[in-house]
């Protein structure tokens, strides 16, 4: 995951001048970046590892700006990488060394909010965080709330199909959009969905959430909103044994009760977020659960009752319920800042984005504690446990020779223990090129292909985003020989070479 | 029927279809075989695949083959007290899996809990080079690879036949009211339209004959706490209201001529088109028998940022899906060439040149 690309073939560079020309007679001077240094923060995205300069960043501020750099690049047949607040975790905005690397960063308008269908229209560069903030003059708000809310862009989370600690109930970035416009490769401008619940044809809206930047370049959204709840309430539970935790999760599930958020952490993330931030959180505990509740007054009392009797019953050695709204905010500050917590007690970590059957979760928890002692790494893990997507830290020194190569190796082996219990190698980060590789072991080539078909319905000649997302046969045909598992080789129709 | 696995079965077919470019036309119970344009071909039975592959309440995902019975399917989740939460119209006694998703088609809960294609989370499908191939998973968040499950949903079989389909379910609410009072259509719009910013656990909205109908479920105080708050007299047997609703046997649906479904978003004024209206989905769905021109309606519809599909009784040629603009049927082409190279799929079922 670490390499960097430094050296321009010559013909890169005359293509480039070429390119950097044309792009002028389209973009003013300040919206079109050449230099190095200008350059260089967009020569990665939230996974850091992987860094690229491109050959040229644009930021076009309107729909035409962006259609006409897209039919110039696809004139020129100049790859295209899109690229909203740069916050994702795969690598999927990383540029190309021959590519222009597409900002929609200008692309800041809430356009319209319309409380009465209960919809906002806003440009993709518009972050997350703001539509509800806009939203919230009608009581209303947007859903999806992943951890870089902040700083993170509705383009991006339509890209990605972000998720958040909400996603149980309320669902992911695909269940709360309607309408998109898109700029396809050859840049057209597309409107796919439609503001009505359904539109007619295929599910193209469902195809382009998640695409990471594949099928086309998304320059506005429709959101849904929702009418923000009377009442949030959170319960703290403390285990002596993350077994436990895990089983209370499925009893509050099968007691008919979704929780709005259902969080889990583990001892080493405990210990790492309560010294950080001083969430109140249990040291001595080998788990806790984070159940919030939200609606109306009376909904969220019922089930707070409900919720704090099954933690009990299934073995909890504490249970408290947030006693004010500041104790509330403090519990999830403190799963809000594990991340950044376990980034206090090593020089570096690297968080995986499994998802698994959570019936699975003491059997893959288990196989994760062997494998730290098999590579010498230390993991922490933080669990979206409601919907079974986990994010185990591994902790590791970069600076210490051939710790990044083991760590990724095990970050490896942990995306594939999660599609051996029937689960996937991503729950919400995305592929981008960090994961490309795991996809050999996910799909067959027969349903790569299928993929590289849907590619190609919506971007022919393959110049948007080249190279993530959806491995090509022959790099998997490569992958396999190097991964022979249990004597069978994936993709034994493949040659290799 | 006993549950079989007939999909190396279904597979040679296909294969065979495909070797002799034999165009299919898939068949499950044929309840919903009214809606969309005839099919020719060969039939390809999918409802002796049957039989629910895996289901664990405390997972919230059930599994099951494309022909199993979706009162089959419904029998099992009420005995987890558990439910598909788009609430299914079946349209026939028989109405199987396959057919459901494939038809897209959701019921009075849809605005408040979500469509058919929100609760698919994977797929196994036969594509048209008789390829069975996996979608998507068992597990609620899943982005690896494009969203193919979802796909499927609303294709009407012109992509692949479905095998299995993976779903999300829900646990049912603990209790349910329907308040009722009379209104004005334009009465009725604005009071759904206002609910959708009020917190209160609304989960159906329908406007019908002078009468708004809105249904609140979830915990007992819930329900309780959002009767004193939305105005209207408690309907006794609503539920089966709501099941004549979402089944099109009410009166209204007794008319004679085509039916149409015209979506629209919700707060939408009732528009002006001569016909008999019922509004469902807080507003967002309207069922119209007119004796309009289906241009003119979908014109007047279009105007309002809406789309009109002829449901029942169309006569062909026309349209019965709003056609597609010319760059989006473009891409509409090329997904269809590229699970179904052969065109050996429901040809022509949901538009002409798929």
């Amino acid at each position: 995951m670490s390499h960097q690309h430094k050296n321009k073939a010559p013909q890169i560079n005359e293509a480039r001048s070429g390119l950097v020309r044309a792009l002028r007679g389209i973009l003013p001077p300040e919206s079109l970046l050449v230099d190095a240094e200008d350059l260089r923060p967009f020569e990665c995205d939230g996974l850091s590892v992987y860094r690229q300069l491109p050959m040229v960043v644009a930021l076009p501020e309107t729909i035409e700006q962006v259609q006409s750099i897209m039919r110039l690049c696809h004139d020129w047949q100049v790859p295209v990488v899109a690229r909203g607040a740069g916050t994702g975790l795969s690598g999927g905005a990383l540029p190309l060394d021959n590519g222009v690397l597409l900002s929609l960063a200008k692309f800041r308008n809430i356009l319209n909010i319309d409380a009465d269908n209960a919809i906002a229209t806003v440009q993709p560069g518009v972050r997350n965080l703001a539509i509800s903030e806009a939203a919230a003059a009608f009581g209303m708000y947007y859903a999806p709330d992943p951890s870089s809310q902040i700083a993170c862009t509705i383009g991006g989370n339509v890209a990605e199909n972000s998720g958040g600690v909400h996603c149980l109930k309320y669902g992911l970035t695909v269940h709360n959009i309607l309408m998109l416009k898109v700029v396809t490769a050859e840049g057209e401008l597309l409107t796919i969905g439609a503001e009505t619940l359904d539109s007619p044809g295929y599910d193209l809206l469902a195809l382009m959430t998640g695409s990471e930047g594949m099928l086309g370049v998304i320059v506005e959204v429709t959101v849904k909103l929702l009418a923000r709840p009377e009442r949030a309430q959170v319960v703290l539970a403390a285990f002596d044994d993350v077994v436990k935790a895990g089983e209370a999760v499925g009893s509050i599930i099968s007691a008919g009760i979704i929780p709005a958020g259902l969080e889990m952490m583990d001892r080493l993330a405990i210990q790492a977020a309560e010294d950080f931030v001083h969430a109140g959180y249990p040291r001595d505990a080998e788990a806790i659960l984070l159940c919030e509740l939200d609606g109306t007054h009376a909904e969220v009392s019922e089930y707070i009752m409900a919720v704090r009797s099954i933690l009990s019953e299934c073995g909890a050695t504490e249970v408290r319920t947030a006693a004010d709204e500041a104790e509330r905010q403090l519990f999830w500050k403190g799963r809000k800042s594990a991340f950044p917590a376990v980034g206090r007690i090593c020089p570096d970590y690297y968080c995986m984005d499994g998802t698994i059957p959570r019936r699975q979760l003491p059997h893959v928890l288990r196989r994760i504690s062997e494998m730290s002692a098999e590579y010498g790494l230390a993991v922490a893990n933080v669990f979206h446990a409601g919907d079974g997507n986990l994010h185990p830290l591994i902790l590791f020194d970069a600076n210490k020779a051939g710790e990044l190569e083991r760590t990724e190796e095990f970050g490896s082996s942990i995306l594939q223990l999660c599609v051996e219990v029937g689960g996937t190698i991503t729950g919400e980060h995305g592929v981008g090129i960090e994961k490309i590789d795991q996809m050999c072991v996910q799909f067959r080539s027969a349903e790569l292909a299928q993929f590289h078909a849907v590619k190609a319905a919506f971007d022919p000649t393959g110049l948007l985003n080249p190279g993530k997302a959806v491995p090509t046969l022959h790099r998997c045909a490569e992958f396999g020989a190097m991964h022979v598992h249990h004597g069978q080789l994936p993709h034994p129709e493949l040659e290799r070479f | 029927m006993l549950d079989s696995d007939i999909s190396s079965d279904l597979q040679q077919q296909v294969l065979e279809a495909f070797r002799n470019s034999t165009p299919l036309r898939i068949s499950g119970s044929g309840s919903k075989a009214f809606l969309g344009n005839p099919v020719q071909g060969r039939t390809t039975d999918v409802t002796g695949h049957r039989g629910i592959v895996e289901y664990d309440p405390r997972e919230l995902v059930l599994t099951a083959r494309s022909g199993t019975p979706l009162d089959k399917i419904e029998a099992a989740l009420a005995e987890a007290n558990q439910m598909l939460a788009f609430e299914p119209p079946h349209f026939g006694p028989g109405a199987t899996l396959g057919g459901t998703i494939a038809c897209g088609l959701s019921g009075p809960r849809r605005p408040y809990s979500g469509s058919a294609r929100d609760f698919v989370l994977g797929c196994q499908i036969l594509n048209g080079r008789g390829e069975i191939l996996r979608f998507g998973g068992q597990v609620m968040k899943n982005v690896a690879g494009y969203d193919v499950s979802r796909l499927m949903a609303g294709a009407h079989g012109t992509l692949g036949i479905m095998l299995e389909t993976s779903l999300k379910v829900l646990p049912r609410p603990a209790a349910s009211i329907t308040v009722t009072r009379e209104c004005s259509a334009e009465g009725a719009i604005s009071s759904m339209s206002a609910l959708l910013g009020k917190p209160y656990p609304v989960d159906g909205a329908c406007f019908h004959g002078e009468q708004l109908y809105i249904r609140i479920s979830g915990s007992a105080q819930a329900v309780q706490e959002a009767r004193g708050k939305i105005a209207g007299d408690v309907l006794a047997d609503a539920d089966a209201f709501w099941l004549a609703l979402r089944e099109h046997r009410l009166p209204f649906f007794q008319h004679s001529g085509a039916l149409y479904r015209v979506a629209v978003k919700p707060a939408t004024p009732p528009l002006n088109i001569e016909g008999t209206w019922l509004l469902d989905w807080g507003g967002a769905q309207r069922w119209l028998f007119s004796g309009e021109d289906v241009a003119a309606i979908r014109h007047r519809v279009a105007l309002a940022g809406g789309h009109v599909t002829v449901f029942r009784g169309g006569e062909h040629p026309v349209p019965l899906f709003q056609p597609l603009p010319g760059p989006l049927l473009a891409i509409h082409q090329r997904l269809k060439a590229g699970f179904d190279p052969d065109s050996i799929f429901n040809r022509g079922r949901l538009y002409a040149e798929l």
